[in-house]
């Protein structure tokens, strides 16, 4: 698992069976320290977190599977957590 | 999962035969901001999507398990066709 932060929105009407009802939220993955590093991806949203939120996101598809309940669906990241507190840094 | 662009087709008569029936795609992985982002690849359809159209694809063991036989040789797989990626830059500054 690692940290993110939900940066945008993906929406698609149109996508694979086991995707419909489920969100799709754009995440910036980011450094021990907060920092924007790497490149977004998209990942199922499981906690309804919100765009700015800072969040705890698995990019392995067992346990996205696992959070969205469904094991046949084609997913490879998921949200499993909204993170309030870094090393006792709160987070805005 | 990640966004990328449909930008071509791939067409292999000689292949695995549990590739047969799967149309393979030639997509090209993109940033937030829909820049070209790491070197295209080659994906298996599975909601028809055509060239030029934005694709939500997965990667890994789940690409997969998007098509009708499970065991198959695919490691990416178009999943959604993307309507609208939108970043909402005000909110995370």
């Amino acid at each position: 698992m690692m940290l993110g932060k939900v940066i945008g929105t993906v929406n698609s009407t149109l996508k694979h069976e086991a995707l419909k009802g489920s969100t799709l939220l754009l995440v910036q993955p980011l450094s021990e320290a907060l920092a924007f590093k790497g490149v977004p991806f998209v990942a199922v949203d499981t906690v309804q977190a919100g765009v700015g939120a800072t969040v705890l996101v698995g990019r392995e598809g067992g346990s996205a599977r696992m959070a969205m309940g469904n094991d046949q669906a084609p997913v490879h990241a998921a949200i499993f957590g909204i993170v309030d507190f870094v090393k006792d840094q709160k987070i805005k | 999962m990640f966004v990328a662009e449909i930008i071509g087709t791939v067409v292999a008569t000689e292949k695995d035969p549990n590739l047969l029936g799967i149309t393979l795609l030639i997509v090209q992985p993109l940033d937030e901001e829909r820049l070209p982002k790491g070197s295209p690849i080659v994906a298996a359809d599975t909601v028809g999507i055509g060239v030029g159209e934005l694709g939500l694809c997965t990667g890994g063991r789940e690409a997969a398990m998007a098509l009708p036989k499970p065991f198959v040789p695919v490691d990416c797989a178009v999943v959604g066709i993307v309507d609208n990626l939108d970043v909402e830059r005000e909110k995370i500054s």
